[in-house]
Formats: C-alpha cells, structure tokens, sequence
C-alpha cells in the first residue's frame, strides 16, 4: 500500500476507532471500581435500550436530541467554529417554539401550527446565536467565552420567565400551560396504531423523522452548495477563503445563525413532541452532548446520526442500569460523553506517532518523499 | 431604618461579597497562571467540581479538614495534568480538553459519590471538626461597640474562615511572582511569544507543565473552600458556575491580578446584591428581577469582550499549541 493510503487509512478509520475504543475502556475501568461487572453492565444497557418496545421508543427519542445538537455542533465545527452554547439555543429554542403556539389560534390547524412552531424554534435558536456570532466576527470576541456566557444568560432568562411571566396560574412548578392538541406532534406509537402495528408507548415522536431529514439537508448544505463550500473553506483556510472571495465575517455570522436554529429543534423534540407544554432545563445535558456526538461522528451528517445513536443507547440504557444496580446512576452516560470528547477530540491524535512508526516506516516515508 | 442599620446591611452584603468572591479569586488566578502560560482554561469548573467532591469525600472519612485540602489539591492537579497531557504535550485544542474534563468531572463526581456513599451523589453532611471554621479576629467583640469601625472589624474583616484570608492574601504573591521573579517573567513571555523562550534555551512545555499545575493547586483551594468551608458536604454541580464566572472575572480584570481581584468583588457583590434585594421593592421601580442582577457579570463580560468598555487583550500565543520548528 503506498504510504498516502496508509496514511488515509490511520487518521480515517484506525485512529478514531482506537479513540472511541480507548473511551469504552476507561468505562469498563469505572465499572470494576465502583464494583460492577462492565460486561454485566454492557449487557443490561443494551437490554434497556433494544430489549423491549418502550425502551426502543426512548432510545430514538434520546437520539433525536443528540442528532440535532450534534448537527449544530458539527456545522460551527465545519466553519472552524466551536459552538458551546447549543445548550442556551436548544432552551431558547424551545421557548420559541412555545411562544409562536401560544401566539396562534389553539382551533389553526396543525398543518399550519406546527411547521409555524418550528420556524419558531429555528430562529429563536439562531436568534441566540446570532450575537455570539456577529461579536466574534465583528468584534473579535471569543466566540467560546461568549457563548457560554449566553446559555447561562438563557438559563437566568428562563428562570424568570418560567417562574413570572409564562407560569400556568395556580401552578406550584415553573410550567407554561398546556398547549392546544393541535400543536402536538403525533408519537410513532399512535402512528405506528394507524398502521396496525402495535408498540407501547413512548415520547417517540415525529421529530425523529424531521431529524433525519435535517441531517440530510445538513449533508446536501455543507457538500453541494455555494455557501457550504464557503463555510468548509472559511474553517480549513480563513486566510485562503478570503483571497478567493469570500466573506469570511458574514460566514461567520451565517454558520452561527444555522448551529443555533440546529439546536433549537431540540426545543420540538421535547416540547411538540413530548411534554406539550414549555418546562424548566428540558435541554439539559444536550448541548454539550452534541460535541461529544460531533467528536465521535466526525463531523459528518452520517457519523453523527450514527453517533446520536449510541449516545440515545447510553441514555436510555442507563436509565435501565440505574435501575438494575442502585450503585449506578445515568451520570455515568456523562462520564462517557466526557471520556469522548477527551480521548476523540483532545487526545484525537495521541496514538498517531505509535501508529505511524508502526504501520508506517521510516523507509517508507523516505520513499513517499522521494 | 437609622445609620447604624444601614451601615450594618451594607457591611453584611460585604461581608458576603468577601465569602461569594474567594472561590472566585481562587479560580481566577489559577486561571491567571494558565492563560498567562498561552494555555486555556475552560476547565476551572471541572477541577474544582472534584476538588469538592475529594475534599468532601476525605473531609468526612478522616475528619480532617486540611487532609481533605491536600486531597482536593491532588485530584485538581491530576486534572491539570490530563489538561496539560492533551494540549501541551499532545497539541490537543485547549477548549475541547477543558470542556471535556468539565463534563467528565460533573459526571464522576456522582458516579464515585454514589458509589461510596449511597446517597444519591452528595457527601454525607460534614461535622464542624471536618470543616474550616470562621476565625475571629483577636478583639472583634471588645471593639463591636465602638461606632462604625467597630461593627467594620467585627462583621467584615473577622470572623471568615481561613481560606477566605488566605484567597485574598494570594493577589499580591500573585502578582510578584508575575511581575519580580524570574518565572513570572518567562511565564509572560511564554504567553506572548513561546518562539523567543524556545530560543533563549528554556522549556516551552516546562514552563506551561508548571502554569497548569499551579493552577490545578489553586482549583484544588477552590474547590474545598466552596465544600467543607462554605458548605459542609457536595452536591451534584455545587461549583454551579464559578468556575465560568471566575473565567468572566478573568477577561474582565484583563488578565492582571489585581484588575481580576476587582472583577472577582465585583461579581462577588453582584451575588450578594442579588439574594439581599430579593424580593424587597426598590422605590419607583418595584422589585428587580433577582435573575437581572445574576445576568449581569455574564451580561458585562459580553460587553468587554466586544470592546464597548475598554478592550481586553489576551496573551499572544493564547490557545495555540507550541510546535518547535525542526
């Protein structure tokens, strides 16, 4: 094999999949020291995620966040961007989507109510976005600093949102009322009834099949078009990009607008599809998530759902572990998310000098060279 | 409502200003270290998320409250060192490790917790020997009565715990070392311009190794002053944020010990400010939202940042990995 291709196959397959794999083993560490078996563990994780029909149901719910945050990540990543505030977008995006239900008729038809919904979601969640965004290219602020300073202006936001303007009256917990059946999305269950086929139910709902979509257009977004090109451009060369005519600030500006929309469909997820009414930190955990799912699926609409996958498996499965074994608790799915954004995003390229004085001699790069 | 009582409310805000802040200041210089050295520190709320829950966890298993330190210290420095592992010697992007040592630290801390102790991720709740205890000054009851200076003495300078003296005595240590030691001098310089070190024959990675281990030392202070001084057991995500405020205070005192000092007060203030004025109406506007007043040092930092009030300029090299050309 000539030494490009070796090359190509070390830092495309070989080095991730030794990262992920070194993540797994730190867990399995965890395990034997908190005193339960990580092959026991592995086992009644997957029982809770694919063993029965419920479970099933919650691990795709799960997976639809992840896909989403993920995506917006991803996209940021794309631009040479790193978005860690897809935690206030998700919750702002969802306060958005919230808003625009109770702005319209309760009787509009959900064909109407709902898309207006997530146009709510989308630029609520970029309008969080949008400021980090415009200060970064603009301004020259951090857009790391800024944007974790946003999700925690969205949290305070909310905090007083929830507990004096959108409180139900007569409610004790911070809840919006109850939105008009007409905004809710339908479950796959109740889909899946109309169709004859029977599954228990669960907060599945349509939004994966929108995640889906969305990653697809992500995909088409970033690869077969004009300004995809520009923001892939801006991330691998700004200097580059702006010779060949691009506008690398309102590049900027733009991928910031779509990572945070991105996120805010999280807001549907859980809100139309779900819980049906606005509620408190209904995003948590999500946000940053999604850089470890972007990590993980290398910041490729296929690798991310892929990815969202697993961490809708960890989520759902954990539950199930916490349940079995009272010494563990979902918490250990954030470990997990931890040791991946460590061991494939910090320490991505920790084994390439081994793998490469390994599988690639010295020779060999003296005939490369050559 | 007299003076006296006015005096005293404001002294009690202080007082607590002084108690929010010292985590703060902690953190802040830790932080200072770091990013002074070009190195990035979005960890500061995982490190000291484990400095509590070690020093938590030892303070109640030996009773020992400065056991419990250096313990906290040690697990902040192992995290440091994982930090400086990734970005240092393997080039790793500083922010990424950052983020996820803080993930990582949010999600062990309960695992183990809950593991050892059975009690759903907290520490069981410490007694008064495992824990700092507020210090009284030598004559703080004798000169109570003296009129405004004594209540001055009594409420805000005694009667803190001795990290809390210890926080605030660190600023100007901080600033010698930085400014009149030859180390802080090569610290600097690292930060600003890593290729002249490298050429002056001292160590690139040497010197940020160490930036980051001080920091880890200080996160590890931070960490036990917020669990076995100002509290008395952890709980799930206890920093609640200081560390990020901590990095806020950073940027917003410029990088410059003294001008952080001010910021971590500041912010400190802000938080006193906002639990004393709950609830209470202000005349001719009613009652401000207590969450405006939290916003506000994020709110501020934003604004510094895009330049509107002064510009904060960070160290050169900030966040780009050393190569040594070949």
């Amino acid at each position: 094999m000539s030494r490009d291709r070796k090359l190509a196959w070390i830092n495309g397959l070989l080095l991730p999949l030794l990262n992920v794999l070194t993540a797994f083993a730190a867990t399995a560490v965890l395990f034997l020291l908190i005193n339960v078996n990580p092959w026991e563990a592995a086992q009644t994780l997957l029982y809770g995620a694919f063993g029965y029909s419920e479970g099933v149901g919650y691990t795709f719910y799960y997976t639809t966040n992840f896909i989403f945050t993920g995506l917006a990540v991803a996209v940021a990543f794309h631009a040479g961007l790193f978005n860690i505030g897809g935690e206030g977008q998700a919750y702002i995006g969802g306060l958005g989507a919230g808003l625009v239900v109770f702005a319209l008729f309760p009787e509009l038809s959900p064909l109407v109510m709902i898309p207006a919904s997530i146009v709510g979601a989308l630029v609520f969640g970029a309008a969080w976005a949008v400021g980090p965004g415009y200060l970064q290219a603009y301004r020259g602020s951090h857009i790391v600093i800024t944007t974790i300073m946003f999700n925690f202006l969205a949290a305070t936001l909310m905090v007083y949102l929830m507990s004096k303007v959108l409180l139900e009256p007569g409610q004790m917990t911070p809840q919006s009322r109850l939105f008009p059946d007409n905004a809710w999305l339908p479950f796959v269950h109740d889909v899946l009834a109309n169709f004859g086929i029977k599954v228990d139910r669960s907060p599945l709902n349509m939004s994966i099949l929108l995640a889906l979509v969305v990653a697809i257009l992500v995909w088409f977004f970033l690869w077969q078009t004009r300004w995809g090109y520009a923001i892939r451009a801006t991330g691998r060369n700004a200097t580059a990009a702006t010779y060949a005519g691009i506008n690398q600030k309102k590049i900027i500006v733009v991928t910031m607008c779509i990572s945070g929309a991105l996120a805010g469909l999280v807001g549907i997820n859980e809100l139309l599809g779900y819980h049906h009414r606005i509620i408190m930190n209904f995003h948590v955990g999500y946000g940053f998530g999604g850089i470890a799912v972007a990590l993980m699926g290398r910041n490729h609409p296929f690798g991310i759902v892929i990815a969202a996958l697993l961490f809708g498996i960890l989520y759902q499965g954990g539950a199930e572990l916490a349940f079995e074994w009272s010494n563990i608790s979902r918490d250990i799915v954030v470990v997990m998310q931890g040791l991946v954004i460590l061991f494939c995003g910090a320490l991505e390229y920790m084994y390439k000098p081994w793998l490469m004085r390994w599988l690639v001699p010295v020779s060999d790069s003296a005939k490369g060279a050559a | 409502m007299d003076f006296s009582d006015l005096w005293l409310t404001f002294l009690l805000t202080l007082d607590a200003t002084l108690r929010l802040a010292t985590p703060l200041v902690l953190a802040a210089m830790a932080g200072l270290f770091s990013e002074r050295s070009g190195v990035v520190d979005i960890g500061l709320e995982g490190k000291m998320l484990a400095a509590c829950f070690t020093s938590a966890s030892v303070a109640y298993v030996t009773g020992s409250p400065w056991l419990a330190m250096f313990a906290a210290i040690g697990v902040s420095m192992v995290f440091a060192l994982i930090h400086g592992f990734a970005t240092i010697t393997h080039k790793g992007d500083q922010i990424v490790s950052g983020v996820a040592l803080n993930i990582l630290a949010s999600g062990l801390t309960i695992i183990l917790g809950l593991s050892w102790f059975r009690q759903g991720g907290q520490t069981p709740s410490l007694t008064q020997e495992g824990r700092f205890l507020s210090i009284e000054l030598p004559g703080a009851d004798l000169l109570a009565n003296v009129p405004v200076l004594g209540p001055l003495y009594k409420e805000l300078l005694s009667g803190h715990n001795i990290l809390v003296y210890l926080a605030f005595a660190l600023v100007p240590v901080v600033w010698w070392v930085l400014y009149r030691t030859r180390f802080g001098l090569r610290l600097r310089a690292v930060g600003e311009n890593p290729k002249a070190v490298d050429t002056a024959g001292i160590s690139v990675n040497g010197l940020r190794y160490r930036a980051v281990l001080i920091g880890g030392v200080l996160c590890g202070i931070a960490g036990s002053y917020i669990a076995i001084a100002h509290n008395a057991a952890f709980t799930r995500d206890m920093t609640a944020g200081a560390g990020y405020i901590a990095l806020a205070a950073l940027i917003f005192g410029k990088w410059r010990p003294i001008g952080v000092l001010f910021a971590c007060l500041l912010f400190g203030f802000l938080q006193s400010f906002a639990m004393r004025i709950e609830g209470v109406p202000v005349p001719g506007i009613g009652a401000i939202p207590v969450q405006l007043i939290e916003a506000v040092p994020y709110i501020l930092t934003v604004v510094l940042l895009a330049g509107f009030i002064g510009k904060a300029i960070p160290p050169k090299a900030i966040g780009k990995p050393y190569v040594k050309e070949r």
